[in-house]
């Protein structure tokens, strides 16, 4: 069994039931940075994307694109069955065809190790060997088994059509509540009844504390599977140096620096000679942060072909089967509250689905639940347990939001029922139960930064129009129609992390960030950032950082990124971290810069450095601004460096490595407006309303970009989406005609205000936002359809088939709409 | 081997001799190294590979190379016209009406041909017009925007 993983592979200590003790000290007060009105292209201006000039021209350079001399394509050979020993595999038929080169099983290609897992939340959680190519069994459908090489995209799939193997087949299990019931089929050994681990929190004394409650509501809640569907697929292009041991893999990636570290430990060589480069990238949202057998499979192929590069560009269904899926977990939810809606108490067990194997944070996603379940509210008293099980389908794992969007649902579902159970209004419910002591630490120990959840409330109703809204919904109702409000006031946690509470969690990996800032001698600057853009716009926002901290101009500013050759190490992009965490450790490096900079004017107009005054880039003499320097003489001093104060080397070049001190908490409230068809059960959203506080915006434009996009998918998830497996483990929807995302026509405009409450973790005041909107908005889609239906509570997706079930049981007691029968038996 | 193929891209003549089963995405990208179009899919449903075939809008994975023999394709790389963007390409750029990039050149092809159908459009035919071209990073929100602004020059 391959040993316990840990990022970067240094052994992390085995501890028993060590819980998360949550944050000692106060969240440090750092420097507010200046808040100067907007100018230029700098910080709070809506400038225009840099990245946006080869992209709009077809000019972008993603994986695929790439095409180096001599090179192969490889077609991987996957199991057509969700479980079985795995026999003969007869490649004769396949090496006999034109073009191609070569077959590999799991015997022709050797790991050192197997697919990394930094998720180990419990201590003890079972990390099951997954190798990059199947070996005895195979688990799911889909699971790599062989891998072909040939001359031409042709030749390679003829190849892997003519493999043949043997699968002695085994029984399935699909569903999470299926895989622990007794008797249920047996994926690992190591993991009896399934179970990867159980996560349990509580606070003291949970029962005594809540026996009291006058009002409990209980609901079952579905977080469907889904599948991210990033339009670009994944894709790698290898080569293995044999003389030199060299390995250079472009992959579709958004954390190539861990891909890097891995292959050298997956392949076995030194990692000083792995480079790892993410060019563009065609969207990841979670789906990329990881990495893949495909990526060991090229490397270790090009090894095995003497060096020969090979591409491997994944297909759509096998994105839809071989890429990580999202969510799956069925959540069973118990909220204690007095009789005038005083959330008392919440409890909460989650079923959470991993799939056939971990992938890189696996279990680390429902831990994320449990650590957000009490969102906004005050409520002192909580329990939660998380059962990880393993399935015969997909490895789940990070899906935009990542284990906070199923938290975020799960509250304000609870909420509003527990509002109709009162009588109260939801808007009421929520003022009654609002956290208003800010810093505060949650029931979970984390410590929410800062937050107005009244304000960013009281904007939406402003701004919708809600006692109008209500008035005109109640007259719709006497027409007969089915129109409903919704509400979803959310917290997220964000800005990915302290690493002292990344280990506490047993998350492998750290949680800090890397930037270099180089001056070079014409006065230009580079930006190295160790964060990988996959469409957030880092150039721009960085480059607007530099101008606005360092006054040299947004165009003389290049930002490097996703190429581990030139950049620090990086963590990369996800978990909406990287301006929080890698947007500060630009400002610190800049930072440096300045001090640097003083220095050498101070020196040279012979004053002392706390007389210099530093306005739009230039530094001069407090009251005679006429004697200075500006950035650019500056580098021009430090590059011929003839007259440099004692101790200060030539050059202008910083790099700064920074540890957030806490994470960061987003928050707002979202307002969906919904009228369903009474005859089809389909769902209009007639208006859609984010307020969103995400701190110090650095360039509205791309905030509201991300929200829309993040809406986008939330409303793909509460109306349309669901990844649907038969009883064989077979995956119904792995074809973009079976899973529907969202087009143009199913989404509304958006529309988006904000509020700006800075956090005090990070110098910018910034919190992050590139996932608010699929935390925030599935809840308030489907808690405007159970208004429109007058029901307690209804699982997502909510398509029209299920409305209709609804609305022929209309008139009845409200229908505790369950988990309803589609065809085909779905996880649930 | 393979049956000659002539075709004209972006206005510059081609031949090449391709497998009968060769498609005119693979074609454009592999063959003649115009890799601004794009494959999102395998089920002619995302529109990442749109390009314009003798003035229609196809889905370029979903048509045979030699289908377009003799025929003018224009893809994304033609839509500048001697260093002048597309109002189109302006728009998309003015609008942030794109983020990750992947499906922009298919996105941008399918609208010369709304704007062509409907010189002033309004954003259900905008919307209805795109129905083909999937998007999962922008929301189509900017780029409603953009194609409405687009049409208005």
């Amino acid at each position: 069994m391959g040993e316990t993983w840990f990022l970067p592979c240094s052994h992390m200590s085995k501890r028993e039931g060590e819980q998360f003790e949550g944050f000692q000290g106060e969240s440090p007060q750092l420097p507010e940075a200046e808040v100067g009105v907007p100018q230029g292209k700098g910080i709070g201006t809506s400038t225009l994307r840099k990245e946006d000039a080869e992209l709009i021209a077809g000019q972008g350079r993603y994986v695929d694109d790439i095409r180096l001399p001599g090179m192969l394509y490889l077609a991987f050979v996957r199991s057509p069955v969700a479980h079985a020993n795995l026999g003969a595999i007869d490649a004769a038929r396949a090496r006999e065809i034109p073009g191609v080169v070569a077959v590999f099983t799991a015997e022709d290609l050797h790991f050192e190790a197997g697919v990394p897992c930094g998720s180990n939340p419990t201590g003890d959680a079972r990390q099951p060997t997954r190798w990059p190519l199947a070996r005895e069994r195979v688990r799911m459908v889909g699971e790599p088994v062989a891998v072909v090489a040939a001359e031409t995209r042709g030749a390679a799939a003829d190849g892997a059509a003519a493999v043949e193997v043997d699968y002695d087949q085994l029984p399935v299990v699909v569903g999470s509540e299926e895989a622990v019931r007794e008797g249920a089929p047996q994926l690992h050994e190591e993991a009896p009844g399934n179970l990867c681990c159980s996560i349990r929190y509580a606070t003291d004394g949970f029962d005594e504390a809540v026996a009291g409650a006058e009002v409990v509501v209980r609901q079952r809640v579905i977080n469907q599977r889904l599948t991210p569907v990033a339009i670009e697929p994944r894709g790698v292009v290898a080569q293995f140096q044999p003389s030199t041991g060299e390995v250079t893999l472009f992959t579709s990636t958004q954390v190539p620096h861990f891909v890097k570290t891995f292959v050298s430990v997956v392949i076995g060589t030194s990692e000083a000679k792995v480079r790892v480069i993410a060019p563009d990238v065609g969207g990841g949202f979670g789906s990329k942060l990881n990495t893949y057998a495909e990526e060991y499979v090229a490397v270790a192929a090009s090894k095995a072909l003497g060096g020969t590069p090979v591409k491997w560009t994944e297909t759509r269904q096998e994105n839809m089967l071989a890429t990580i899926h999202g969510r799956d977990q069925v959540q069973d939810a118990e909220l204690y509250a007095t009789g005038e809606g005083r959330i008392v108490g919440l409890r909460l067990n989650v079923l959470a689905n991993m799939g056939a194997y971990l992938q890189l944070l696996g279990p680390t996603i429902p831990h994320l639940t449990l650590f957000m379940a009490t969102g906004v509210y005050d409520i002192p008293n909580y329990t939660c347990r998380i059962d990880c099980v393993f399935t015969n389908t997909t490895p789940t794992d990070a899906y935009r939001g990542a284990g906070r969007p199923e938290a975020t649902h799960v509250i304000e579902r609870l909420v509003d029922v527990l509002a109709r159970r009162l009588d109260l209004d939801p808007v009421e419910i929520r003022r009654r139960n609002f956290i208003r002591e800010f810093p505060a630490t949650s029931p979970t120990g984390l410590l929410y930064d800062s937050g107005d959840y009244d304000k960013t409330l009281d904007r939406a109703l402003e701004l919708v129009g809600y006692d109008e809204l209500r008035r005109d919904q109640a007259k719709a109702r006497e027409q007969g129609k089915l129109v409903g409000v919704g509400l979803s006031t959310y917290v997220e946690v964000c800005g990915l992390a302290p690493s002292s509470v990344t280990k506490a969690i047993g998350v492998g990996a750290p949680g800090w960030e890397s930037s270099t800032v180089r001056v070079h001698p014409t006065g230009k600057v580079t930006v190295v950032t160790g964060t990988s853009p996959h469409g957030q716009g880092h150039a721009t926002s960085w480059s607007q950082i530099v101008e606005t901290e360092l006054g040299i101009p947004f165009d003389d500013v290049e930002v490097i990124h996703g190429d581990t050759a030139f950049a620090p190490y990086g963590l990369g992009t996800y978990g909406s971290r990287s301006l929080a965490v890698g947007g500060t450790a630009l400002y610190h490096s800049l930072r440096k810069v300045k001090e640097k900079a003083r220095k050498i004017v101070a020196h040279q107009l012979e004053i002392d450095p706390d007389d210099l005054e530093f306005e739009g880039g230039r530094f001069h003499a407090k009251g005679s601004p006429e004697r200075g320097m500006t950035m650019a003489e500056v580098i021009g001093a430090a590059w011929s460096a003839d007259n440099l104060p004692e101790g200060v080397e030539p050059g202008l070049e910083e790099t700064t490595f920074f540890d957030p001190p806490n994470f960061t908490f987003p928050f707002g409230c979202h307002v969906c407006v919904t009228e369903v068809d009474r005859e089809t059960g389909k769902v209009e959203i007639s208006r859609y309303l984010a307020v969103d506080d995400c701190g110090r915006v650095i360039n509205p434009m791309i905030v509201d970009g991300q929200v829309h996009g993040g809406v986008a998918q939330s409303i793909g998830q509460a109306l349309f989406e669901e990844t649907v497996y038969d009883e064989d483990g077979q995956c119904l929807t792995a074809s973009l005609v079976d899973y529907m995302i969202p087009t143009a026509v199913e989404i509304p405009q958006i529309e988006t205000e904000r509020t700006e409450t800075p956090t005090p973790t990070n110098p910018l005041g910034v919190k992050g936002i590139g996932e608010a909107g699929t935390i925030a908005a599935t809840a308030a889609v489907v808690n405007s359809v159970c208004d429109a239906l007058d029901v307690d509570h209804l699982d997502m997706p909510l398509q029209p088939e299920r409305l209709w079930r609804v609305l022929q049981g209309l008139g009845e007691k409200p229908v505790e709409a369950g988990p309803l029968e589609t065809k085909g038996g779905g996880t649930s | 081997m393979g049956e000659r193929l002539s075709i004209t891209v972006n206005g510059r003549g081609y031949e090449r001799e391709v497998e009968p089963r060769l498609l005119l995405v693979h074609l454009l990208r592999d063959e003649l190294g115009l890799t601004g179009t794009h494959v999102g899919c395998d089920t002619s449903t995302c529109g990442a590979c749109t390009v314009r075939l003798d003035g229609l809008t196809v889905k370029s994975c979903t048509v045979l190379a030699l289908q377009a023999e003799g025929c003018e394709v224009q893809t994304i790389e033609g839509l500048a016209q001697d260093g002048e963007l597309h109002p189109l390409q302006r728009a998309f750029h003015e609008h942030h009406a794109l983020q990750c990039g992947y499906c922009t050149p298919g996105m941008i092809i399918a609208a010369t041909d709304i704007l062509e159908r409907h010189p002033d459009p309004t954003d259900e035919e905008i919307r209805k017009g795109l129905e083909g071209n999937l998007c999962r990073c922008t929301g189509y929100h900017n780029i409603v925007i953009a194609v409405k602004a687009a049409a208005r020059g």
